[in-house]
């Protein structure tokens, strides 16, 4: 098996970074290294995961100060150069914040904070992240969010469909979308989207969360092995 | 130089804590009260030689940092 290397970005305040470390290192066997927030290099990383958490306490709004941490200089050129970027949860808030994704998370549409094990489908698959997922494919995964009401205005919302850009969607057992499915009110029931050069993703999901059986779900790993696939593809593969 | 600078949601943005706060009012007897937004409200010391000149910096850091511009708009007092 090809060796990738990981990157877990560290914010003060973030949670679910050892989740995706554990994941990285010990559920997929590949070299992983957490990144504190003031480095200003990733290491050598292959692929860059802004975990999930609360950064900053969700001072200001959820993950707006994040964006500001000396690390996303470097996420950012890595991003811009075809890295491939996974932010999950307040990861991918700080994207979204540091305008590396459109949109934003705002409350959830029921003021609760919701973790439960959802239905997410795979609307796209030609991202680094989702490449070895079949398209309409139904995943099992945890979300634990209070922010995750994905809104953007008519025009973004327009361009992410035509450009297919919505990378997950809320669904019900049978893969269906609808208002009953969606845990938190997000427009087009979005639960994740990708960059226009579809190298950066975000998701409010945890598939971290997913990735062993004693979990209760392992559909969380076809995030992991996609990535890994695509860069063993494209050769990127740290020396 | 005092800055005040208040941080709303769009008026395309849902605002459910908004929508909240205004059904406890009316359970409390304010029927007449309605379209309750909630936002966020700063205020700046800023040193500046001028008015102008705070409210162009407070203009600045509300742009960058106090608001976000895809679900919020902002209003700056400056005194």
């Amino acid at each position: 098996m090809p060796k990738i290397k990981f990157a877990v970005i560290v914010f003060p305040g973030s949670n679910c970074d050892h989740d995706a470390y554990h994941t990285a290192k010990h559920v997929l066997g590949h070299d992983t290294e957490f990144v504190w927030h003031k480095e200003s290099s990733l290491k050598g990383a292959d692929v860059v995961i802004l975990p999930g958490g609360f950064s900053y306490g969700d001072y200001l709004r959820t993950g707006a100060i994040a964006q500001f941490s000396p690390v996303m200089k470097a996420v950012s050129a890595f991003a811009a150069s075809g890295g491939p970027v996974l932010g999950i949860c307040n990861g991918f808030q700080v994207l979204c914040e540091a305008r590396l994704l459109p949109g934003a998370l705002i409350r959830n549409k029921d003021l609760k904070f919701h973790c439960e094990h959802v239905r997410v489908r795979v609307e796209q698959t030609d991202t680094p992240f989702t490449l070895r997922a079949a398209k309409g494919q139904v995943l099992r995964i945890p979300i634990a969010h209070g922010e995750g009401n994905y809104f953007a205005d008519p025009q973004t919302l327009e361009e992410l469909e035509a450009s297919r850009r919505v990378v997950l969607r809320y669904c019900d057992n049978d893969g269906q979308v609808t208002d009953r499915s969606n845990p938190n009110g997000s427009i087009n029931g979005i639960a994740g989207i990708c960059n226009e050069e579809r190298n950066i993703v975000g998701l409010m999901p945890h598939p971290e969360r997913a990735c062993e059986a004693t979990l209760g779900s392992e559909d969380g790993l076809v995030f992991f092995a996609s990535v890994v696939a695509c860069l063993a593809s494209h050769g990127a593969l740290t020396a | 130089m005092k800055a005040r600078v208040f941080v709303t949601l769009k008026p395309s943005v849902f605002d459910p804590q908004g929508r909240t706060i205004e059904e406890a009012l009316h359970s409390l007897g304010y029927a007449g009260v309605g379209d309750v937004r909630q936002g966020k409200y700063f205020e700046l010391e800023i040193d500046a030689a001028t008015a102008d000149k705070a409210r162009e910096i407070a203009s600045s850091v509300a742009d960058k940092v106090l608001a976000n511009p895809v679900i919020e708009s902002y209003r700056i007092e400056v005194e």
